[in-house]
């Protein structure tokens, strides 16, 4: 059974389509990277999944159970947003933060997330006291703490270190490999997609691409393609501002 | 004496863990623009001849919820609608207690507490009321926190964001009349926001940013309530000033950079 299938998804605002008929599915263990321009649709596909947006018309299902009519499958997803807008003074520790994202707590399990991301002697530390890059793992812990069989992270790295990147790309990788969580990143760093995924999704509106990563990349007329179209759009956002 | 202590140790415990939450959703005036928007509430209750905290209680949840629905509903920051709603309180009670024959004794015990005088029935109706919401955020903490923390997140988890949003203010609309017998409606935000602010320039997690915000605001209480016993002065203005001393103090030991080294 596919962890997650997308069946004719389009989203609309103010009558423009923002996602158009887009379909694809994610097996179980995959690690899909979801690349495409800015404005390509990415959040707001992942509002979809994540029963943020409702609004949409076509199907999408985890597990086989269409997410519109039981919320149930949010207990398998673990989601990690793009840089998560918090009061820098919040006066909570990191193991709070962990805590936060267990319907049961259990201090053992918020010991084992925190060594999974390596940042498990910062557990009494203040969150706002943090960089970047570990608050982001910080965020992954949370994520992990249900137990969740997926794992959805929209461009989680964007404003972070380079060395925070590899460290935070590394745990991906172990989560997906030796955990079996099935992973959805989206992001625009196409190398990373590259070393990380074994699928790819290329969105810009309408799905572009859905396959193996190898497919993707060694194809030299679908990369033009794909830069030819986050020109396009990147020369869009610039007139637009 | 002792009831009066009683009650403010209650209504201190309640601001606190109340108050944090409206300080982190930066609500910080929201207890202000109740209080205020009460006092239309509390001029009614003296003109028609009602007890006037119920019309107080009344008119304080129905604003709660007017400031709530404002801000989710049409594009006016959390602020504006705050001002709006204190200014409408105060304008509404002026009128009607014009209409009613001038200032009296009671609208000034309103307005500037009268925690020496409270009664034994309104002991137990503070001790019950306290009880009863730390019951409520002790059973919802994690959804409090969660959502106060980050909204978005929160709604991912399967909180019910929109409920725990009302819940709040609806707590807080019930703890500001409650409280306003001991600081009385001028000086009520005092009592959510400083021990809050001072707690937070600790740099603890939430429970401990907690109890160090009870111990501030229980201590100012109690001394405060004894001072103005002693000294014949007006217990309100001894609490606020006893809470902006440690708020001062706070300040200085920080600006050492000791509270940085004691929790690196």
């Amino acid at each position: 059974m596919n962890a997650i299938e997308i069946k004719n998804l389009t989203v609309d605002y103010d009558r423009v389509k923002v996602i158009d008929d887009v379909s694809f599915s994610v097996e179980q263990n995959d690690f899909l990277g979801i690349i495409g321009p800015n404005g390509a649709g990415k959040t707001t596909l992942f509002a979809c999944m994540l029963g943020m947006l409702r609004n949409y018309r076509g199907q999408i299902s985890f597990f086989g159970n269409d997410i519109r009519k039981s919320r149930k499958y949010l207990n398998e997803i673990g989601y990690v947003p793009q840089k998560p807008v918090f009061e820098k003074n919040f006066p909570v520790t990191v193991r709070e933060v962990v805590r936060m994202g267990m319907k049961k707590p259990n201090e053992k399990r918020i010991d084992d997330v925190l060594k999974q991301v390596w940042i498990h002697e910062l557990d009494h530390r203040i969150i706002g006291e943090l960089s970047g890059g570990q608050q982001q793992r910080v965020f992954i812990a949370k994520a992990l703490a249900d137990n969740p069989k997926i794992l959805i992270l929209d461009e989680p790295v964007t404003g972070i270190d380079l060395q925070s990147t590899e460290i935070f790309y590394s745990i991906l990788t172990e989560l997906n490999k030796n955990q079996n969580i099935t992973v959805i990143l989206s992001s625009h760093d196409l190398d990373a997609v590259n070393r990380l995924a074994n699928k790819v999704a290329c969105l810009n509106k309408t799905l572009f691409f859905h396959g193996v990563s190898d497919e993707f990349f060694k194809n030299d007329q679908l990369l033009k393609q794909y830069s030819e179209a986050s020109m396009q759009q990147h020369m869009h956002h610039r007139d637009e501002h | 004496m002792q009831k009066a202590i009683i009650s403010g140790i209650a209504i201190a415990l309640l601001c606190s863990v109340v108050g944090l939450f409206l300080v982190l959703r930066r609500y910080s005036l929201f207890g202000d623009a109740v209080a205020h928007s009460s006092f239309g509430g509390i001029a009614a209750g003296l003109l028609v001849g009602v007890y006037p905290l119920w019309t107080a209680y009344l008119v304080s949840l129905a604003s709660a919820l007017i400031i709530t629905k404002i801000r989710q509903k049409f594009d006016i920051s959390g602020e504006a609608a705050v001002a709006v709603l204190l200014s409408s309180g105060i304008a509404v009670g002026l009128i009607l207690i014009s209409l009613s024959g001038g200032f009296t004794t009671d609208i000034f015990s309103f307005l500037f507490g009268s925690i020496l005088l409270v009664s034994t029935e309104n002991t137990i109706l503070i001790l019950s009321l306290t009880g009863s919401i730390l019951i409520v955020i002790l059973l919802l903490y994690r959804n409090l926190i969660y959502s106060t923390f980050n909204e978005e997140q929160a709604k991912v988890s399967g909180i019910p964001v929109e409920k725990i949003n009302y819940l709040i203010v609806f707590i807080a609309g019930i703890t500001v009349v409650t409280s306003i017998q001991l600081v009385g409606i001028l000086l009520i935000s005092a009592l959510f926001v400083i021990p809050n602010v001072t707690a937070i320039m600790y740099r603890r997690g939430f429970k401990q940013t907690i109890l160090i915000s009870i111990s501030f605001a229980v201590f100012s209480v109690v001394t405060g309530i004894i001072l103005s016993y002693v000294f014949d002065i007006t217990p309100s203005g001894a609490i606020v000033l006893l809470l902006i001393t440690i708020f001062a103090a706070t300040l200085g030991i920080k600006s050492t950079g000791l509270i940085a080294k004691l929790t690196a």
